[in-house]
């Protein structure tokens, strides 16, 4: 069934994803959808198999049961450097970079992934303008303009994630998976990264996990709440926040968010 | 044109291998021009390891294989009647490219232990056919009657000339291994080794490049093994023993992985050591294995490790 | 048909040996994630000390005690001195620093005891022949290390299974961090596991010391195909270690045996006569990869990898 995927419609979408290891059931019959140009946001408690979920979307996990539509491809059983390619980019949780490398060389490799194949055996990567030109403009945007030449190891815990997210958006993708992007990040680093992603919300979708609910408040257009891998409520932010559901499970009665 | 520390080194060492015969001769000693040739073989050998060891931290334990292969072909084709040495380096390239190719097509499959494992086994497998090849001296080798003949260009029979001819392929792969680990491939897999996980989930199919890097590494040392059949005129499965492998990961380690020149200098260390070592005491082994612990425990740089990370310090590109 | 039994013993007499160093290999590596090449160095000690003392002493079982103890010397001794340094490191240091102890133990026993092989002698007890089955005799001392091996399978079994430190060992296979910080002491429990490993290696040797050579460099083949029957079975699966090694030690020594005649049925004697040893030789590795090939993970990868 081919069915078309028109602008402003789904451009994820997942339909009863299930994953279990052993007896542990880590994904529950869990739908959900990001339409184009949306940053949708997913939150639950610690063990409600977020960052499950977001690996059987990047492709790093197979799913035992369910489908996951992208642009109206179905990409369940593609492999995750083949996701990369058809608009779909990720980023860790646990910061995965190349340590060893500059900045500059952590996003240029970004940039040389989606440059077709690297069978090019001669030409220094590093004097490629095709490659550091794009780096550079993805550097400054994040921020990191001036850390270029770093070793990706020596920078501090707010720069590592801005980094992890310019490598992600090197892909120019569709659509942005970004899995607790301010982990670790003091009040300063994190106000910084709301305001980058309001920035680029709208020119390409973004599904964020995340705990810091302040942001996700701030940047959400709609929210799904999973619980023990199932989706207990999917809405805006105002509807969700008036969910009993969602209340007696996640936010706890009473507490502003 | 900049000279960094690591490119005077590199030309400082090229030189004076380069005046190793002269020395030789002022010594009046050929022995010398022998020892460096096979030295040199097999800082190729280590240097075409490197560039998968080093530089995509694939731990392949099966590398002497290739260096018996190269030899093989040209001996085999020698017995046979063709000492043509353009034919003879190209089935040593061929071969060993194939064989590497089906070994690293299955082993890359794995990785950690398994991958290690896997290509050892492969390795002993190629080890027990070169005892079984009765025809071509079994488990005691045979020799090989002539030198290769590249249409009478150069004579290698003639130690000194063989000597520049084996120096000519070190510094030509040492050029081609710099520009490529410089290159887009060269960046892929070294990335790879980094983080394999990111390389795939920013779209790179990471097999193919590791692959490929495989079979280059497999073809150069199949050159190596070429080049050792014209130095030793004997082809023997003695050379693909497993731990042959095991002295030409120890080459790369003293020299210092992942730097290309520093398995030269490794494999001139090891070499070296062992031939003076061997003439104090027969047991120079007892003495070579807690030195190789100390350099893992506390030089694991090695020693042109030290002159790169003394380059490289506080400074993000190179 | 005899023939075809005894030869089943051969195999399983062999396979146990293999077992003995496996385990301790394969308990390393699940444990430690530490790939140990000196393992085989520790199954030539065995032999060696062995074969020395009950030369010296006349004594059996004083010669084993001997040999069992030098190993847990040895063993402990590198691994306080050299192995805490290593589990921290990539495995590729690992494998560089035991190789560099290979090459040293190879070269003390060559300069304690030489360079050609010594003698070592089946006591008076357990020479000759018993009748396993009717018509067919076996060597008495093979059916001891069969015994043996088996006993010893058996006493892991009830240690790894029944007991807290097996318990201990089971949870260290499948997940490290959490036995540390459950309050055990890690580095205890290493040098105990490790020493275990060196004490079955010994073993392994001692009783292998009359029927192979004993010799330097005599552990080396052997572990090689020890850590070929962990990857078949599973690394830090001692369950595993021991279907493997009877896997390898009956299809190695069938092998050997019947290929030359099985290829010499459908190809040239002379072709046969070649390529059947060289089969032979190799058919170990094809049976690890074709099991790689279908479970990547060995027959038996302990849950939670």
């Amino acid at each position: 069934m081919a069915e078309r995927w028109a602008p402003g419609g789904d451009l994820l979408e997942t339909v009863g994803l299930v994953k279990h290891f052993g007896g542990l059931i880590a994904t529950d019959q869990v739908s959900l959808s990001v339409r184009a140009g949306e940053l949708h946001a997913v939150i639950g408690p610690n063990g409600a198999g977020k960052t499950t979920l977001v690996a059987e979307l990047a492709g790093e996990l197979a799913p035992d049961g369910g489908t996951i539509r992208f642009a109206g491809e179905d990409i369940t059983r593609l492999k995750a450097a083949r996701r990369a390619h058809r608009g779909l980019a990720r980023s860790f949780q646990i910061t995965s970079i190349f340590r060893e490398f500059s900045a500059l060389d952590n996003v240029a490799l970004a940039v040389q992934a989606r440059a077709g194949h690297s069978f090019r055996f001669w030409r220094r990567a590093q004097r490629d303008e095709r490659l550091q030109a794009p780096a550079r403009a993805l550097l400054a945007d994040m921020g990191l303009g001036a850390r270029g030449d770093v070793p990706a190891a020596n920078l501090s815990h707010g720069e590592k994630r801005a980094l992890e997210i310019a490598m992600a958006l090197a892909a120019r993708p569709r659509l942005l998976l970004l899995d607790e992007p301010m982990a670790g990040m003091g009040p300063e680093d994190s106000a910084r990264m709301v305001e980058y992603l309001k920035r680029l919300k709208g020119s390409v979708a973004i599904l964020l996990v995340e705990h810091d609910m302040d942001a996700v408040f701030a940047l959400a257009d709609r929210i799904t709440v999973l619980v023990y891998g199932r989706v207990i409520a999917t809405g805006t932010p105002a509807e969700i926040r008036a969910d009993e559901s969602v209340r007696r499970a996640y936010l706890g009665a009473g507490e502003e968010a | 044109m900049k000279f960094s520390p690591q490119a005077a080194a590199i030309l400082l060492g090229l030189a004076l291998l380069a005046l190793v015969p002269v020395f030789s001769a002022l010594a009046g000693e050929s022995f010398y021009v022998d020892l460096f040739t096979r030295i040199l073989i097999f800082a190729i050998a280590a240097m075409s390891l490197d560039l998968i060891l080093g530089y995509g931290g694939m731990v392949s334990f099966g590398h002497a294989a290739y260096l018996g292969i190269g030899s093989y072909a040209v001996g085999i084709l020698d017995h046979y009647g063709v000492d043509n040495g353009f034919l003879q380096f190209a089935l040593a390239i061929g071969a060993s490219a194939a064989v590497a190719l089906f070994i690293g097509a299955v082993s890359l499959r794995t990785s950690g232990v398994y991958f290690i494992m896997i290509t050892l086994a492969f390795t002993q497998m190629i080890y027990f056919l070169g005892v079984s090849l009765n025809t071509f001296g079994g488990d005691d080798g045979m020799n090989i009657a002539h030198n290769s003949d590249f249409a009478g260009l150069i004579d290698l029979g003639n130690a000194t000339a063989l000597y520049y001819f084996v120096l000519g392929f070190l510094i030509l792969f040492l050029v081609l291994g710099y520009r490529l680990v410089d290159s887009r491939f060269g960046m892929a897999i070294r990335g790879a080794k980094s983080n394999e996980r990111r390389m795939i989930a920013i779209g790179f199919p990471t097999y193919r490049y590791k692959l490929a890097a495989f079979v280059i590494a497999g073809a150069v040392c199949g050159v190596a093994g070429a080049l050792l059949a014209n130095q030793s005129l004997f082809m023997s499965p003695a050379i693909m023993h497993w731990s042959r492998s095991g002295e030409i990961m120890v080459m790369v380690l003293l020299g210092g992985t992942g730097t290309l020149f520093g398995p030269v200098v490794g494999a001139v260390v090891l070499l070296a050591l062992e031939n003076t070592l061997s003439g104090y005491t027969e047991h120079w082994q007892a003495i070579l294995g807690p030195i190789l612990v100390l350099v893992v425990l506390f030089a694991r740089q090695g020693l042109f490790g030290l002159v790169e990370r003394r380059a490289a310090h506080g400074a993000g590109r190179g | 048909m005899l023939f075809v039994i005894e030869q089943g013993l051969n195999g399983v007499q062999f396979g146990v040996m293999l077992f003995l160093m496996a385990a301790g290999l394969t308990l390393v590596f699940g444990i430690m994630n530490m790939i140990n090449l000196a393992h085989g160095s520790l199954y030539m000690i065995g032999a060696y000390v062995a074969a020395y003392a009950f030369g010296a002493t006349g004594s059996y079982l004083l010669s084993i005690a001997v040999a069992l103890l030098a190993a847990l010397l040895v063993g402990v001794a590198i691994e306080i001195v050299v192995f805490r340094a290593l589990y921290r490191r990539d495995h590729l240091d690992q494998v560089l620093a035991t190789f560099g102890l290979i090459l040293f133990f190879n070269e003390i026993v060559r300069m304690i005891w030489g360079a050609t092989a010594l003698y070592a002698t089946i006591p008076g007890f357990l020479a000759g022949q018993t009748e396993v089955l009717p018509g067919l005799p076996y060597p008495t001392y093979r059916l001891a290390i069969i015994a043996v091996g088996l006993g010893v399978a058996l006493l892991l079994y009830y240690v790894v299974a029944k007991t807290r430190l097996g318990m201990l060992i089971r949870a260290g296979a499948s997940n490290r961090e959490m036995v540390g910080a459950l309050g055990v002491n890690i580095a205890f429990l290493y040098t105990l596991v490790f020493g275990l490993g060196a004490v079955l290696a010994a073993l392994s040797g001692l009783m292998a010391g009359p029927i192979f050579t004993v010799e330097s460099g005599m552990g080396d083949s052997v572990l090689i195909l020890a850590f070929v029957v962990i990857v078949i079975g599973g690394i830090g699966s001692i369950r595993g270690a021991f279907v493997a090694s009877l896997l390898v030690g009956v299809v190695d020594t069938m092998g050997r045996v019947f290929l030359r005649s099985i290829l010499a049925a459908f190809m040239a004697r002379s072709a046969a006569d070649n390529a059947g040893p060289a089969l032979a030789s190799m058919l170990i590795y094809i049976l690890m990869a074709a099991v790689l090939f279908f479970r990547p993970q060995g027959l038996f990868p302990p849950r939670g990898r």
